[in-house]
C-alpha cells in the first residue's frame, strides 16, 4: 500500500508540472479565444534564454529579470504584429498562427542559444525526503510549492488588481469590455505576458528536471490533455486536472504497464482525455457553450 | 490577352463543368503532364528524382487528405502524419509477409488506414474545433504506442520494416525512374479523384459544414454521414502517400519518419499552399521539400559547409514566418496568389 501511495504523490508532483504548461494555455484561451500551440516553445525559449544569461555570468535574479523581459517583448510582438491583423478571423485562424509562431520561436532560440542540451542547475536539491513514511523528491516538492503560489498569486490577481479585472472582463465578453474603455489589444498584451512568465516557471521547472532541451516544447503535449480534461478556459479546471493526469499516467505506467508493454504513459493521458470529451465536451470545469454539432 | 472567356461557347453540360474551361489551362494542363510523365523523368538526376520529386508528390498527396479534411470539411487534424504510418506498415505487412501484390498492398494499406481514420474521427460527432484537434492528436500518441509495442505490427525493433524488393508483374522496380512513375501514376490519379470529390455534391457538403454546421444540417446535409466520410477519404489519401513514401523514399518503414512534427508540417503546408484547393496542396509540398534545399543553396555561396543546425533552424523560422504571413496577408495561400495571377491575365494588357 506505502508503494501505492508513493507512486500516487510522485504521479500527483508530475501532475503539478503539466498544470504549469497548461496554465499558460488556459489563461491565453481566456482572455483571447486563442488556442496558444506556442505554450510549449515559448516554455523551451524560457529556459534557454536563462540558462543563457546564467552563462554569461549573471546573478540569478538579473538573468530572471532579462528571461522575463524576453518574454515580454515577445508577448507584445506577438499580439501587436501577428494577431492584431487577424483580430475578427476565425478563432481557427489564430490557432493556425501560433503554429507558425511556433515554429518561428523555435528557431529563433535555438539559433541564438544553440540547440545542444544545457543542464540548469539553480541549486534546488535532489534528495529524497521521507514524509509520513513515503519517499520524495525535495525538487518535486519544491516545484508543488512553486506552482501552488503561483497559482494563489495569479487567482489574486485576476481577482483583487484593477488590471486582473480588465483582463477577466475582457475575456467574459470582447465588445462589452471595449465600451467599457479597456483597450483590447492591451489587456491580450498582459495576458501573454503572464502566460510567458508561466511559461519561464514552467521551462525552469522542466529544465531542471530534464536539461533545457528541444524536447520541453513536447511536453506542451503532454499538457494539452490536461488542458482537455479541465475545460480550455479554466485556471482551478487544469490545475485539478493536471493532478488527475500525473497520478493517472503513473499508476498506469507502474500498475498496468508491465502487462501491454510499458510506455503506455505517452498516450495514457490522452485516453483520459477522450472519455472526459465524450461524457463532458467542454471538460470538467470548463464553459460550456451550448451548440449542437 | 488570349487567356479568357471571350468566344468560349458552352453548348453541353459537360464543357460547363468542365474542370478547366478555358483552353489555355487544358492546355497547361496536358503540358504540365507532358512535363511529368516525360521532360522530368528524361532529364532530372537520380538526385533530384529520387529525393526532391518523390517526396513532394509523396507530401502533396498527404497534403490533399489532410485538405479534405481541414480545408474541405473544416475538421483540423493534427495526427496526420500517424495515418500515413498505417498506410506504410499496413502496405508492407500485406506486401512482405502475406506475399499480396504490391498495387493491391498499397491500396489496401490505404483502405486499412482509412478504417482506422474513421475509427479515430468518431469523436468528430461530438466536439469540434480546437477539442477536435486535440482529439486526433490523442491518434497521433496511440498510433506512435501500437507500432513500436506490438511485435505483430512493427515486426522488428524499434518499428523499423525494411521494405522487400518491389515488383509489378514480374517487373522489378528498383531504379528511381521506375519509383518515380509509380508514385506519379498514384498522385495523378488520386489528385484527380480528389478534384472531382470536392467538386460534386460530397465536397459542397463538406464546404458547408465548414462554413456553418447548423445551416448545413438544416438544409439537409447529413452531419455524421459526411464527415465520417471526410475523415474516411482524408485518412486514406494518408495512407497511400504514406506507403508510397515507404516503399519509393525512405526504404525501411520507420515511425521517427511519422512523428507528430510531421503532422504539423503538413499543416504548415496546407496554410502555405492554401486551404480548400488541391493545387494548393502541391504548392504547399513543394515549398515544404524545396525549402531546406534552397537555404542550402543560397547558404553555400557565403560558407563551404553549411551547419546543419543553422539550416534547421533557418527552416523553421522561414516556415513559421510564412505561415504566419500567408495568414495575415493572403489567408487562402499560394493558390489564391495563383488566381489572382489568372485574374490579372483575363484584363492584361488592356484593364477594361
Amino acid at each position: 500500500m506505502a508503494f501505492f501511495f508513493e507512486v500516487l504523490v510522485t504521479g500527483l508532483m508530475v501532475g503539478i508540472m503539466y498544470s504549469l504548461v497548461a496554465l499558460g494555455f488556459a489563461l491565453i484561451f481566456k482572455a483571447s479565444d486563442v488556442f496558444n500551440m506556442a505554450q510549449g516553445d515559448m516554455s523551451l525559449l524560457a529556459g534557454l534564454a536563462l540558462v543563457g544569461f546564467l552563462e554569461l555570468n549573471f546573478p540569478l535574479w538579473l538573468a530572471l529579470l532579462c528571461t522575463i523581459a524576453i518574454m515580454t517583448v515577445l508577448a507584445y510582438g506577438t499580439v501587436f504584429i501577428v494577431l492584431k491583423p487577424l483580430v475578427a478571423r476565425p478563432p481557427i485562424m489564430l490557432f493556425m498562427a501560433t503554429f507558425g509562431l511556433a515554429y518561428m520561436i523555435q528557431g529563433i532560440g535555438q539559433s541564438i542559444w544553440g540547440t545542444q542540451a544545457k543542464g540548469l542547475n539553480l541549486g534546488i536539491p535532489d534528495i529524497p525526503v521521507t514524509i509520513g513514511g513515503l519517499f520524495l523528491s525535495t525538487f518535486d516538492l519544491t516545484f508543488g510549492a512553486v506552482a501552488g503560489i503561483l497559482v494563489v498569486i495569479l487567482v489574486w490577481f485576476f481577482h483583487k488588481t484593477r488590471t486582473g479585472r480588465a483582463l477577466r472582463a475582457v475575456s467574459d465578453d470582447h465588445e462589452a469590455a471595449l465600451s467599457v474603455g479597456i483597450p483590447l489589444l492591451k489587456a491580450w498584451a498582459v495576458t501573454w505576458m503572464i502566460a510567458g512568465i508561466v511559461a519561464v516557471v514552467a521551462g525552469i521547472a522542466w529544465g531542471t528536471r530534464m536539461g533545457v532541451q528541444f524536447s520541453i516544447s513536447y511536453i506542451a503535449y503532454k499538457a494539452l490533455p490536461v488542458l482537455i480534461i479541465g475545460g480550455l478556459d479554466s485556471i482551478m479546471g487544469v490545475i485539478i486536472a493536471g493532478l488527475v493526469v500525473g497520478a493517472g499516467e503513473n499508476l498506469s505506467e507502474v500498475f498496468i504497464g508491465p502487462y501491454v508493454g510499458g510506455g503506455i504513459q505517452t498516450f495514457f493521458p490522452y485516453l483520459i482525455a477522450l472519455l472526459v470529451l465524450y461524457f463532458k465536451p467542454y471538460g470538467l470545469f470548463g464553459k460550456e457553450i451550448i451548440e449542437r454539432v | 490577352m488570349f487567356y479568357r472567356e471571350c468566344g468560349n461557347y458552352k453548348d453541353s453540360y459537360a464543357s460547363d463543368m468542365a474542370i478547366f474551361p478555358i483552353p489555355l489551362d487544358q492546355y497547361g494542363f496536358i503540358i504540365m503532364m507532358i512535363f511529368a510523365f516525360l521532360v522530368i523523368p528524361l532529364t532530372a538526376s537520380d538526385y533530384w528524382l529520387s529525393n526532391i520529386m518523390i517526396p513532394f508528390y509523396c507530401f502533396g498527396l498527404s497534403a490533399i487528405g489532410l485538405n479534405i479534411l481541414a480545408g474541405y470539411a473544416g475538421q483540423i487534424s493534427i495526427g496526420h502524419a500517424a495515418f500515413m504510418a498505417v498506410g506504410a506498415y499496413a502496405s508492407l505487412i500485406l506486401y512482405g509477409r502475406y506475399g499480396i501484390p504490391l498495387i493491391p498492398s498499397i491500396l489496401g494499406g490505404g483502405l486499412i488506414s482509412s478504417a482506422v481514420g474513421t475509427i479515430f474521427g468518431l469523436p468528430s460527432l461530438r466536439i469540434k474545433g480546437f477539442y477536435l484537434a486535440i482529439a486526433t492528436l490523442a491518434s497521433q500518441f496511440i498510433i506512435q504506442w501500437i507500432i513500436v509495442h506490438w511485435q505483430w505490427v512493427s515486426g522488428g525493433v524499434f518499428g523499423t520494416v525494411e521494405t522487400p524488393d518491389m515488383q509489378i508483374f514480374g517487373l522489378l522496380i528498383n531504379t528511381p525512374v521506375k519509383k518515380y512513375f509509380l508514385t506519379l501514376g498514384w498522385v495523378v490519379v488520386l489528385a484527380i479523384v480528389a478534384k472531382n470529390l470536392v467538386r460534386g455534391q460530397l465536397g459542397r457538403n463538406w464546404q458547408a459544414i465548414r462554413d456553418v454546421d447548423y445551416a448545413a444540417e438544416i438544409i439537409g446535409v447529413n452531419l455524421y454521414k459526411d464527415k465520417l466520410i471526410a475523415f474516411a477519404v482524408s485518412t486514406f489519401y494518408a495512407g497511400i502517400s504514406g506507403s508510397l513514401i515507404t516503399f519509393c523514399y525512405y526504404g525501411a518503414a520507420n515511425i521517427e519518419e511519422f512523428h507528430v512534427m510531421v503532422s504539423f508540417a503538413l499543416l504548415g503546408m496546407i496554410i502555405i499552399g492554401g486551404l480548400g484547393t488541391i493545387l494548393g496542396s502541391f504548392f504547399g509540398a513543394g515549398f515544404f521539400v524545396l525549402l531546406p534545399i534552397g537555404i542550402n543553396q543560397v547558404l553555400g555561396n557565403f560558407m563551404a559547409v553549411v551547419p546543419s543546425e543553422i539550416l534547421s533552424n533557418l527552416e523553421a523560422i522561414i516556415f513559421g514566418g510564412l505561415i504566419v504571413l500567408f495568414l495575415i496577408v493572403e489567408p487562402y495561400g499560394m493558390a489564391r496568389l495563383w488566381h489572382t495571377i489568372k485574374d490579372k491575365m483575363r484584363l492584361w494588357p488592356f484593364p477594361y
